[in-house]
């Protein structure tokens, strides 16, 4: 129930707060969003949907964080496997 | 990127869980708390990669599951009434009240509708003024911002035919419901992810300092899982009890603060009853007195109604991580998502049905870890 899926902001429609939307693609297939709770998106931003409702923005900064992480992972192990070898 | 396809990348996945394998020294158990984790974590085989002895317990993190039988009754009584339209998730139309479910009602002639928005069904109230329109409002904190507007647009518009049945729950008086709980044999957390989008994780924070817990802040995707598991792993290996943040992609330390201004605005923090765990207190939201007219329970007269559980389902237990399904007596006999005892065998995100479609085998049960504090 509380699944939210990543889409990207094609468009962003009305300027009242409550009724800001936008069209959001997700993975080519297109959808209307509310976007009262994310005023900052803008058009090429990354957020989450949940019920209709885009409810965060991605950072994609952070978003890569975790595969920086273990590349620095993988390239310790190799490195104890050269020294060890 | 994507953020989905790379998060189950099958060659991140084994690093993790190899790197997960030389972290742990000892058994650990720790507890998902959504069922969405559940799912992925049962669908992509996330608990077979775990080191021997640490263990998976399933939360109470799926709405449908811990809905009451009370308020499928209140539901199924309104959807009943001739002039009604009756908006719901679709998960919700096949959990079993006593004799009959929403699917059973709209067979025999209620206009029971699937949305997919609470604001769907805001739309069908605007458009056919001479017809009651309820929106059943379940949901954790993900979802209480989408009904919460719902309501305030419906407020705006003025709409008299508009009203929503309130089953709203939170996860962190849940967590302390099990944490203090004798037969508690969680020793560390991963938190709801989507929940903390909308709410952050300040409120975990006294949690994981009282119960010296610690709690990991989670998405939904193999990676994700399994890095969580990892820093939560990481965190009881050193002796530390502290809130970490895995799903920065997403959540924010003070969450979604436009998002949680409305749901104060709409919602007040009020008693809830859980399927098969009980009524907690301050667990749930209700609406505020100046939104109590669009109250469906006060609207159709359903407020005082009083529906005890059935015994023979053991969701309650299962939700608090006491129980497996696999251990439980009917799970596949005669409970099965054809012919449900409880909602854990209904929802796709219940641990139960999880089970029955990804792990129908006569499993033996997985070594359970004695908490050690």
């Amino acid at each position: 129930m509380c699944l939210a899926i990543p889409g990207r902001i094609v468009s962003i429609e009305g300027d009242d707060p409550i009724l800001r939307s936008g069209k959001v693609d997700f993975a080519g297939i297109g959808k209307r969003v509310n976007l009262s709770y994310v005023p900052q998106a803008q058009v090429g931003d990354f957020v989450l949907v949940h019920v209709g409702f885009a409810i965060s923005i991605v950072d994609e900064h952070e978003a890569r964080q975790v595969f920086e992480y273990l590349k620095t992972m993988g390239d310790l192990e190799e490195l104890h496997a050269e020294e060890s070898s | 990127m994507r953020f989905v396809d790379e998060y189950r990348d099958g060659r991140a996945a084994s690093q993790l869980a190899a790197a997960l394998r030389r972290l742990t020294t000892r058994p650990w158990t720790l507890m998902e708390v959504c069922g969405g984790q559940t799912h992925a974590i049962v669908k992509f085989g996330i608990d077979e990669l775990l080191p021997p002895g640490v263990t998976l317990v399933h939360g109470p993190g799926c709405p449908v599951c811990v809905t009451p039988l009370e308020l499928i009754e209140k539901a199924l009584e309104i959807a009943a009434i001739p002039g009604v339209v009756f908006c719901s998730f679709g998960d919700m139309l096949r959990v079993p009240g006593r004799q009959s479910d929403l699917l059973s009602v709209k067979a025999a002639g209620g206009d029971v509708r699937i949305v997919y928005s609470p604001l769907d069904a805001v739309e069908i109230a605007r458009r056919h003024p001479d017809r009651q329109v309820v929106f059943f409002a379940v949901g954790f904190e993900t979802t209480a911002p989408a009904n919460a507007m719902a309501v305030f647009q419906a407020a705006a518009l003025k709409l008299a035919n508009f009203s929503i049945l309130v089953s709203h729950v939170l996860v962190p008086p849940a967590m302390e419901a099990i944490l203090s709980s004798p037969a508690c044999r969680v020793q560390g957390f991963l938190a709801a992810g989507h929940v903390c989008t909308v709410m952050g994780f300040t409120e975990y924070e006294p949690i994981a300092r009282k119960y010296r817990v610690p709690i990991v802040v989670t998405g939904f995707e193999p990676v994700d899982i399994l890095q969580g598991a990892y820093m939560c792993i990481k965190q009881l290996e050193e002796g530390r009890s502290e809130v970490e943040n895995q799903y920065a992609r997403a959540v924010r330390r003070t969450g979604n603060q436009p998002a949680q201004a409305y749901i104060k605005e709409v919602f007040e923090v009020v008693p809830r009853k859980w399927r098969g765990v009980g009524e907690i207190p301050s667990s749930g939201l209700g609406l505020a007195p100046r939104y109590r007219e669009f109250d469906a329970e006060l609207r159709f007269g359903v407020a005082d109604r009083v529906v005890d559980e059935p015994a023979e389902c053991i969701s309650g237990q299962i939700m608090q991580g006491l129980k497996k399904p696999h251990e439980c007596p009917a799970f596949a006999g005669h409970c099965t998502p054809e012919h449900p005892l409880g909602a854990t065998m209904v929802s796709s995100e219940g641990a139960c049905a999880a089970y029955y479609r990804y792990r129908r085998v006569s499993s033996t049960s997985l070594p359970i870890a004695e908490p050690v504090r």
